[in-house]
């Protein structure tokens, strides 16, 4: 599968393990709970750990574990819920993540350049073949009027 | 007025650039109904029931002639040569075609115009008092707070799709026109004790199915704090406003259900963080006020004697200055509404010719600047009183100096049944059958100050809820029903009106009406006004005319 990170189509290097599966060799991802539940483990895997944050979670309290994850992925389930436009900020502006923010799921490739000003990073949209669309996407608009990440 | 510059045109330039694409994907079926939807509501497209329904920003109110002259030219070319004002200031074409959207809005960037986020929702267009600068008991300015939040909210990348829609409305006067009492949140400019101008912040107002009158989160805010503050709201509101009920998301229902102590806390702690590194900077601030300077006013415009003269011996000339003129701060000049009230035509509505003909008045009289108001007339906000007779005769060559601003023929109406399809009854029909029955403008003028809005269904758009007297459509058993409130009011004295009764039947509606004036003609003291009198002998009298034969 490939995704978009830093405006260029990549492969994706990543895994996410579900809840009551076995984890898995390389870059692993896993919900919040089971991050909340097996911390412990998942630092001592042997790979990078990543964490996928739906619109409910609160991006406060996962922000004393950030130095150690390197990805969040923030689940889209319906384009129109906004919440994850302020977790992005939250993560980047009010945390300081440096890590990848990804938005996955049910984004429209309409909001992509909202995403990139909030701080996502990278996308992994449902459908594959939408990648070069959402990749001219993130060059809707050469002008903004307001502060906010980028 | 503000004028745009290389980034303000870029943006909208790339937008409708951006739109184009949009509608060609949702004409050629790449994305889903729900998608276009979400879109197209951001570029101000609704489907309604005959067509689509295009609603243009009219940013706070503020249009100049050359953009009316575009407009008249949309009208004429896309659309059945008229346009809709609306209370929200904005302006709506009630018939174009989907796939001519994208060109219409190219060429309202060419007149530095837009229709970004005038419904979907998001944060919508601020709304300010349609008296702003020349008005005479002004603390400052509202209109370069309105610009700066304008660009602010204007593509704000987080706050595009928040739980519901959000509206804003600034204030700089002591009385207030913008009714700031009952907007999402509401601005008014106030001096301190310090004699230091700043804002006092109203949060949860609104109006719709669940009218609520704002509450003061913050009695005063320093002016560089302004956007900040805003964003600590919003964030607050998109992140924990209600999405799993649409009747429930606005953030009235936010600021009820947790209480406003619980917001205000979650709000300052929000901002705390936030405001030292977003200030507004007093440079900003001068930069925006210098593209509001007044205009090159004569010297001695009141010397003229003629204006008091022509008052003597016109009388319709006098009736139109008192009713459909106000004070202007500086001597000799007035601003004048243009009523969108004629009795032949539904509220708020105007022709291509009517268009052209207001810019070229415009131009000759009011340095070709036009404004809507909140209830859905314009103004002519700068005309020496020495122009005003030649203003009026023309105005009533074009059908536009009915002399009822402010009386029980002025009122506001939203579509309706007739184009609106959350419509439960029809809002036009019932605006002509009064107007109709109220045809004796004597009668009207000995009326004097009252407001009726109507609206034809719950969402309330024609913000029946602060009318002095409400109409509300509502459906029963497939039939139009008229539910009555009194005593209502937008302006400083907030107020929701009070249910007179049951809902009368369509064929009773104007005659109820009538009934309910008669009650206050009789009854009033001296020059009591119409609300006064409500406020003081409550719903009862009226009731009980208006139900004597059940
Ligand atoms: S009040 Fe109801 S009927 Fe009237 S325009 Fe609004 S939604 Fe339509």
């Amino acid at each position: 599968m490939q995704i978009i990170k830093d405006k260029q189509i990549i492969d994706d290097n990543w895994n996410y393990v579900a809840d009551e599966a076995e984890l898995v060799a390389g870059n692993v991802s896993v919900s919040f709970p089971r991050w909340q539940k097996d911390k412990a483990d998942l630092l001592a895997h042997n790979g990078k750990v990543g964490v996928r944050l739906g619109a409910v979670d609160c991006v406060e309290d996962i922000a004393a574990d950030l130095s150690t994850i390197d990805l969040i992925e923030l689940a889209v389930v319906d384009f129109a819920d906004g919440r994850l436009f302020s977790q992005a900020w939250y993560l980047r502006n009010r945390f300081a993540f440096l890590g990848e923010i990804r938005a996955i799921g049910h984004f429209m490739p309409d909001q992509v350049f909202y995403l990139t000003r909030v701080g996502v990073n990278a996308f992994a949209p449902e459908n594959n073949d939408y990648l070069p669309f959402v990749l001219s996407n993130l060059n809707d608009f050469s002008v903004k009027y307001q502060k906010s990440v980028n | 007025m503000y004028q745009y510059n290389e980034i303000d045109q870029t943006l909208v330039d790339e937008r409708v650039t951006q739109f184009r694409r949009q509608t060609e994907q949702f004409l050629k079926g790449e994305i889903t109904d729900d998608q276009f939807r979400a879109l197209r509501l951001r570029n101000g497209l609704y489907v309604q029931i005959h067509a689509p329904m295009l609603r243009v920003a009219g940013p706070y109110g503020l249009f100049n002639s050359t953009q009316f002259r575009k407009l008249a030219h949309i009208a004429r070319t896309y659309d059945k040569n008229y346009c809709h004002f609306t209370t929200r200031q904005n302006v709506q074409f009630n018939w174009p075609k989907l796939e001519e959207v994208p060109d219409i809005l190219a060429e309202l960037a060419g007149v530095q115009m837009h229709a970004i986020q005038t419904s979907g929702n998001c944060m919508r267009n601020t709304t300010s008092d349609h008296l702003a600068g020349v008005c005479v008991d002004e603390i400052e300015d509202p209109r370069p707070y309105c610009e700066i939040i304008r660009q602010w909210t204007t593509l704000h990348p987080e706050f595009d799709y928040l739980p519901r829609k959000f509206k804003m409305a600034v204030s700089g006067a002591l009385h207030d026109r913008a009714a700031t009492q009952f907007h999402d949140i509401g601005l008014h400019l106030v001096k301190n004790a310090a004699g230091e101008v700043g804002f006092r912040v109203l949060v949860g107002g609104g109006l719709g199915r669940t009218p609520v009158i704002g509450q003061v989160i913050k009695p005063f805010l320093e002016k560089k704090h302004l956007l900040s503050y805003l964003e600590a709201i919003l964030r607050i509101y998109n992140l924990f406003g209600r999405r799993d009920n649409k009747y429930k998301a606005r953030i009235k229902i936010l600021v009820r259900e947790s209480g406003l102590d619980k917001f205000s806390a979650l709000v300052e702690k929000e901002w705390s963080q936030l405001r030292d590194n977003n200030e507004l900077s007093a440079a900003r601030i001068k930069a925006m006020k210098e593209q509001f300077i007044a205009p090159a006013y004569e010297d001695n415009a009141n010397v003229d004697e003629s204006y008091a003269q022509l008052q003597e011996t016109h009388k319709a000339f006098a009736t139109w200055v008192k009713f459909n003129t106000a004070a202007h701060k500086v001597p000799g000049y007035r601003a004048a509404f243009i009523s969108l009230k004629a009795p032949e035509t539904p509220p708020g509505d105007m022709t291509d010719i009517q268009l052209d003909a207001v810019a070229d008045l415009a131009d000759r009289y009011s340095f070709g600047e036009i404004r809507s108001t909140h209830r859905q007339n314009l103004i002519l906000a700068d005309v020496k009183q020495a122009d005003l007779f030649s203003l009026w005769q023309q105005l009533a060559s074009l059908s536009l100096a009915t002399p009822n601003i402010g009386t029980v023929t002025d009122m506001i109406c939203c579509p309706g049944l007739d184009f609106c399809s959350l419509a439960n009854a029809g809002s036009i029909g019932v605006a002509k059958e009064i107007n109709d029955a109220l045809d004796d403008m004597d009668y009207v003028h000995d009326i004097g100050d009252l407001k009726i809005n109507m609206s034809g269904c719950m969402n309330g758009c024609a913000h029946q809820s602060v009318g002095h007297i409400g109409i509300l459509g509502v459906d029963k058993k497939g039939a139009e029903w008229y539910q009555i409130t009194l005593g209502g009011s937008s302006e400083n004295e907030a107020a929701i009106g009070e249910r007179l009764g049951p809902a009368v039947a369509k064929d009773q509606i104007t005659l109820a009406i009538t009934k309910i004036l008669n009650v206050y003609i009789t009854n009033r003291l001296n020059d009591e006004p119409f609300l006064a009198m409500v406020n003081r002998v409550g719903v009862t009298p009226f009731k009980e005319q208006v139900y004597a034969n059940n």
